[in-house]
């Protein structure tokens, strides 16, 4: 299994604007930072009793939904998974207005009628955050559908988690998706438990999603999802031929979550030392050793530490001085027409 | 006023449609060119092309995910589901994908789509094939739920439902795909939430939904022959959202209430009418609210098996004057 032993050295020499560039690579640092000093705080808050309901922690896959993310444009559409508020963050939308979900005030993305399960927020391209595993390929499809009939340049991307290979939903969408060449990304975040077991016991190939992507012609795309740069890299290209209309992509990202499954999860089906091998390769560590040795200052990183640490601040005392969110909005929306009438 | 079939009524609503908004679209196994397993959306695929018009893989799944995801950015999809049996193997996104989207973004996500399926017994198919599953869409919140018994009323409710903003779960009965019925030229547009009284009468009110309203009519008229009693008729149309005025009314007037339901008994459709006018009509009532239903079991295959479970006018005849006694 590649990990991050597998990886190629910077070469000596090659500056910070090769590819990426050193405007992108900085954006690269500071969303995964971002992400996780967000999901840090949420786990906190949540050991304060503060953060209620369930919560799934993006720690230690920071650099897949930050090297996606960087490699969207306006318009782009993300579909996430109940394990989503890092793919939310990764698109713009505030700390605040996570945090504030999490803690189900009035100030929360959707004013606690979705909870940290189904964060969304279309403004910022985030079509939702799906609960049911695998739900959300197919919907991704209809959105990517949209876009090739009308001609529009987005790319729908679709993040799920190795356990989602498993269920129909998977097959039924990537088959469709590959037939009818739809312009959508589907990324696998092997984690490599789909939730308490291992993804290795439950499937008869090594690779959940790579080692299928040949049952529909897809090109078998494997890439260490700890190094932001290479998600980055794959991203691009995927969007490229998704743009030119060259249809669906998948992509097997190998990561590993630092949390258990959820919060009440403490993860002790883990061998011992492996949680503590992952860590030597931390996608945030990796990623701020990597910008030293590309030569960004101390001074610079720390100021990007301090302001992603200033705003998460503030959107802590933001939500914790929020309103709970007034009961009246339980019965909106729930039709089109702002309320919930279903009889005259 | 020009005849034409239910079949042709669902193409011509689909059609009109279409031809009105380029944003509806329409997906389904086997809908395209070979015009639909039941043959009710011949033509669409050669007016409207194949963009517009899609065969599916045999992935219900896909199918109603894609037109979610389509109707979420700007779409207004139509998606069939070949029988309503297979909306189990889909129901994900009936119970838990399209409905609650809305609700659970805060009212940033739109789902404005169709599902129509073929649905309901008499065509000797079996426990799997056969099933009148309305009820099983009528009891999720978000969700739109109607079921026409005539051409006429499926252009209409078709156009109201393309047009309307929420998903509808639209229930075609395979039954009635060769019943013909005068539909009017030109545009036709009903309304969602409106039930239709058919037979005005005094005696007894019938509340019955898509193969059952003709059955009913049919036992109406021989209980005003045979035995003096006269029936008021009524079509509900649409169980969700659902005209509890147009019913209530109607009880408050016969001071009888029944209904004619293909569903199995437990929990189909009648049961919340009975329950509504138990509420807020009791004092109206003169006797007991009665249930006419299919028994609760599978539905057999053999013809003479199926015929005896479904309601018949001569069941729904005994049943009324039993209880009227007459």
């Amino acid at each position: 299994m590649a990990t991050a032993n597998d990886r190629k050295p910077v070469p000596a020499g090659s500056g910070l604007n090769d590819d990426i560039g050193e405007d992108k690579r900085l954006a690269l640092y500071r969303s995964q930072v971002r992400l996780r000093d967000s999901e840090q705080r949420a786990f906190d808050l949540f050991l304060q009793n503060l953060v209620k309901g369930t919560s799934h922690l993006s720690l230690g896959q920071e650099a897949i939904a930050a090297g996606f993310a960087e490699a969207m444009v306006k318009g782009d559409l993300s579909f996430c998974t109940y394990r989503g508020h890092a793919h939310t963050l990764a698109r713009g939308v505030p700390v605040e207005k996570v945090l504030g979900e999490l803690m189900q005030k009035d100030n929360g993305l959707m004013r606690g009628k979705g909870g940290s399960m189904h964060l969304t927020s279309e403004e910022h391209g985030v079509m939702g955050s799906y609960a049911i595993i695998g739900a959300h390929l197919p919907i991704a499809c209809g959105a990517a559908w949209r876009a090739q009939i009308r001609g529009d340049k987005d790319v729908s991307v679709c993040f799920f988690g190795d356990g989602t290979t498993n269920i129909g939903a998977f097959h039924e969408a990537v088959n469709f998706a590959a037939v009818w060449k739809l312009p959508v990304i589907f990324v696998c975040e092997n984690n490599l438990y789909m939730e308490y077991t291992p993804i290795k016991d439950v499937i008869p190939i090594p690779q959940p999603a790579a080692d299928r992507a040949s049952a529909y012609g897809l090109e078998r795309i494997l890439i260490d999802g700890n190094d932001a740069d290479i998600v980055y890299r794959t991203a691009q290209k995927a969007f490229a031929k998704a743009r030119a209309g060259e249809g669906p992509s998948l992509i097997e990202c190998l990561t590993y979550r630092h949390s258990g499954h959820s919060r009440a999860d403490p993860a002790k089906y883990r061998p011992e030392g492996e949680l503590e091998e992952w860590k030597k390769h931390d996608p945030v560590k990796l990623y701020r050793e990597r910008l030293k040795q590309f030569g960004v200052k101390d001074d610079v990183i720390a100021e990007i530490d301090a302001s992603v640490r200033k705003e998460v601040d503030d959107a802590t005392e933001a939500c914790k001085a929020a309103p709970n969110p007034p009961l009246d909005i339980i019965s909106t929306d729930v039709y089109a027409d702002g309320g919930w009438a279903w009889r005259n | 006023m020009p005849e034409i079939s239910y079949r042709d009524a669902v193409t011509r609503g689909i059609a009109q449609e279409m031809t009105r908004d380029p944003d509806v679209v329409f997906l389904g196994e086997d809908v395209a060119k070979p015009g639909g397993c039941f043959k009710a959306t011949v033509g669409l695929y050669e007016q409207f092309g194949g963009v517009r018009v899609r065969d599916t893989p045999i992935s219900e799944q896909a199918i109603l995910g894609a037109a979610m995801g389509a109707a979420m950015t700007g779409l207004k999809p139509i998606a069939e589901i070949m029988f309503s049996d297979f909306i189990a193997v889909c129901f994900d996104y009936i119970a838990n994908e399209f409905p609650k989207a809305r609700y659970m973004s805060n009212g940033q996500t739109k789902c404005p789509l169709v599902v129509r399926t073929a649905n309901g017994a008499g065509s000797r198919f079996g426990a799997q094939h056969s099933q009148s599953v309305e009820n099983w869409c009528m009891m999720i919140p978000g969700l739109k739920v109607v079921a026409p018994s005539s051409p006429v009323d499926v252009v209409g409710l078709m156009a109201a439902a393309v047009r309307d903003p929420d998903p509808v779960i639209f229930f075609e009965h395979k039954s009635l795909y060769n019943m013909k019925g005068e539909v009017p030229d030109g545009e036709i547009l009903d309304t969602l939430g409106t039930a239709k009284i058919l037979r005005q009468g005094k005696d007894c009110t019938i509340v019955a939904l898509a193969l059952m309203v003709g059955r009913a009519l049919e036992a109406a008229e021989r209980l005003r022959i045979d035995h003096n009693i006269d029936c008021e008729v009524i079509d509900v149309r649409s169980l969700v959202p659902l005209d509890t005025k147009t019913i209530l009314a109607s009880v408050a007037k016969t001071h009888r209430l029944f209904t004619v339901e293909e569903n199995p008994r437990l929990c189909g459709w009648g049961a919340e009418i009975v329950s509504i006018v138990a509420d807020e009509g009791f004092y109206d009532l003169d006797g007991p609210p009665v249930r006419i239903t299919t028994p609760h079991i599978p539905l057999p295959a053999a013809d003479i098996m199926e015929d005896v479970v479904l309601p018949t006018p001569q069941r729904i005849m005994d049943t009324i004057r039993r209880s009227l006694g007459g």
